[in-house]
């Protein structure tokens, strides 16, 4: 934790010092007679960021905040294991919508999720899986008229089945 | 006693069958898509208009101002039950909602919100049937000036929203409004901070997808990395003896928050700039500051529940003000409230209350058959919201993180605002992880488009001089108590102290 709360300070501050630099594209001074230029706001308060990521660090010298005491890691292995299975449960779900469609893609998350890391029985799992993406899909395409990814070409029939059943 | 009487008349128009059906319909389907995270008053409202044309034009506001009023309470049910924004009106319900909920007392914060929600909306119809005209002049008087120096203030009661941990309050809060700035310079036009130069910047970052990533996935995964996975949602029974216990609870504890959100809420909600999202988070922060146990808000105070309730009822009203008595709209739901107005050819304006008053008074009248409805609503479906969080968390996680995914792709129908949604819920957890307040960066990107473009017009108005904040006698005392309030936190954090033990 003491070395995670310099590091994150220090990822701070570069975040910062690289939002500062973005800003003064748009020019950071004050025009007399006029005000501020476009980049003035998010310079000065990026410099802010910066400053107080300083602060943080002198905390951190100073032993004042409870994290520049810790010797507790960061993540224990109970969770890293969480971030990579669910976090990377998340990715993998963003990252099958443009092909599975978004419906497809809840669906195989779910399983993930239920079955895998819940695992619970497939009664369970197949009630959730089959109902849960239906009930969004007639809820916001069907009601609300939003409409949702429909993936890659093979999924066309499957939506013009359902896109029948609406219209 | 006119007054009184053309209520009176405006009641009765709301209790007829036609209007009073369209009252529970509007009431209802304004609940379930205000507790759909991504979705707001503002889709319903849009959505249903067509509907509208097929009754008479007077039952078909009645009917939009129920959407308004479910979808107020039901932003509250996601913020509590998940953990996830409703809307941008229940993002600070979600600051003790859903640790209430964690502790498994889901059940008073959901009866707190009700409560709430129907003393908020009950105040401020009572405001507006009062002093509607008198407040429409003040809601004019407020230029640039006062409503920067309204924001200020805002951020002032968030600084103490951080704990103890100034610098990473004043970092947070500094986020948040950089975050805001992205997408175009709205008084230039030009682009602006595109980070990476990528073109999904073009559109900003909006506050949805960090609220939704925050709370939607970050915190998720923070709940389940430091619980172990044994997350205690809810209390065993559900019964009407506990809801009336709940009640008193909500009474004794919240009343506080509940006074400070229906009356602040109305006003802010009055404010043509305002509305009912920044109602909400000053009133959140003026209850915390005016506590006398500061402290256990963002842990499951019930006053931190009730006051943002409360303020977005109160506020949803207030915004209802400026569109009637001067054709403004006070929020994007009173746009299309507006239009529809419009279409159905009446004029909003000062002369609306002379020509039309049967329709106004109406209006007027459902709004209390309304508030009343949503309240008994919400009750009734309480059982129904509890039964879905006594699912096994590894059901309810699963639906949190679909539902925070396909709400948000609702609200923005770009994939890009996913992935970055995906990259603030991994970076509010490792923020989490340092103690990192994420609150007050939500409600900067929220007041952040606000504040800035009135600090330029402001500037812009008085040639530069930046004195025009301390001249005017509206923005002058509010600058002078912000500024007291932000400088507060900076003496106590130069006040020498001892080094706390780690936990």
């Amino acid at each position: 934790m003491r070395v995670g709360e310099l590091v994150t300070a220090g990822v701070l501050a570069l975040l910062s010092i690289y939002l500062m630099y973005k800003s003064s594209a748009n020019g950071i001074g004050f025009v007399a007679g006029t005000g501020p230029q476009g980049g003035f706001w998010p310079f000065w308060l990026s410099l802010g960021m910066l400053i107080s990521t300083g602060f943080i660090a002198l905390n951190w010298v100073r032993g004042t905040s409870p994290q520049s005491q810790s010797d507790e890691p960061v993540l224990d292995s109970y969770g890293l294991k969480t971030l990579l299975l669910v976090g990377g449960g998340i990715i993998g779900f963003v990252a099958l919508i443009d092909i599975v469609s978004m419906y497809g893609a809840v669906a195989i998350f779910m399983i993930y999720y239920l079955k895998v890391l819940g695992r619970h029985g497939w009664f369970l799992t197949s009630m959730m899986v089959v109902m849960f993406p239906l009930g969004l899909f007639f809820f916001f395409e069907g009601l609300m008229q939003i409409s949702m990814p429909t993936g890659m070409g093979f999924t066309e029939p499957v939506f013009n089945v359902l896109y029948e059943i609406i219209y | 006693m006119e007054i009184l009487s053309l209520l009176g008349d405006g009641i009765f128009v709301a209790l007829q069958p036609l209007n009073l059906l369209l009252i529970f319909v509007g009431v209802t389907l304004g609940l379930f898509i205000g507790a759909m995270p991504g979705l707001g008053s503002v889709n319903g409202v849009a959505i249903l208009l067509p509907i509208t044309f097929l009754v008479p034009p007077g039952s078909a506001i009645i009917f939009l101002a129920a959407i308004y009023y479910g979808a107020m309470y039901g932003g509250a049910i996601s913020s509590i039950t998940l953990g996830i924004p409703g809307a941008s009106t229940a993002v600070a319900t979600t600051f003790d909602g859903r640790p209430l909920a964690l502790q498994g007392k889901a059940r008073l914060a959901l009866v707190a919100a009700a409560i709430a929600s129907f003393v908020g909306g009950t105040v401020s119809v009572v405001l507006f049937t009062g002093f509607a005209p008198l407040l429409a002049t003040v809601a004019l008087s407020f230029g640039p000036p006062e409503i920067f120096a309204l924001m200020l203030l805002a951020f002032a009661t968030f600084v103490g929203l951080g704990g103890d941990d100034i610098p990473k309050t004043v970092f947070s809060i500094c986020f948040g409004l950089v975050l805001a700035t992205v997408g175009f310079d709205q008084i230039s036009g030009a682009p602006r901070l595109i980070l990476l130069d990528m073109n999904g910047f073009l559109g900003g970052i909006s506050f949805l997808v960090l609220a939704i990533g925050v709370y939607g996935i970050g915190e998720m995964i923070w709940t389940i990395e430091s619980t172990r996975g044994e997350v205690t949602n809810t209390e065993a029974k559900i019964s009407v003896k506990g809801i009336i216990e709940d009640s008193g609870t909500t009474i004794k504890r919240g009343w506080k928050g509940i006074s400070v959100g229906s009356f602040l809420g109305f006003f802010v909600g009055v404010l043509p700039a305002a509305g009912a999202t920044p109602a909400s988070l000053m009133s959140y922060g003026v209850t915390k500051m005016l506590s006398k146990r500061p402290d256990e808000f963002g842990k499951g105070h019930v006053g931190g529940v009730a006051a943002p309730e409360a303020a977005n009822n109160s506020a949803s009203t207030g915004s209802m003000l400026p569109m009637l008595t001067l054709g403004i709209p006070g929020s994007p739901t009173t746009a299309i409230l507006l239009g529809g107005m419009v279409i159905w050819g009446l004029t909003p304006g000062p002369r609306l209350f002379v020509e039309q008053s049967d329709f106004v008074w109406g209006l007027i009248g459902s709004f209390y058959v309304s508030n009343l409805f949503a309240l008994i609503v919400n009750l009734a479906f309480i059982p129904l919201f509890i039964w879905m969080l006594r699912m096994p968390f590894t059901v309810l996680a699963p639906l949190i993180f679909v539902l925070s995914v396909v709400g948000g792709y609702a609200a923005m129908q770009d994939m890009f605002d996913i992935w970055l949604l995906l990259i603030f819920g991994f970076g509010a957890f490792f923020l989490r992880k340092f103690d990192y307040p994420v609150a007050p960066a939500v409600l900067a990107i929220v007041l952040g488009p606000i504040a800035e473009p009135t600090l330029r017009q402001s500037l812009l108005l008085s040639s530069g001089d930046p004195s025009i904040f301390f001249t005017r006698p509206i923005s002058a005392p509010i600058m002078i108590v912000a500024i007291v309030l932000i400088l507060m936190p900076a003496f106590k954090y130069l006040r020498p102290r001892r080094a706390k033990p780690a936990e």
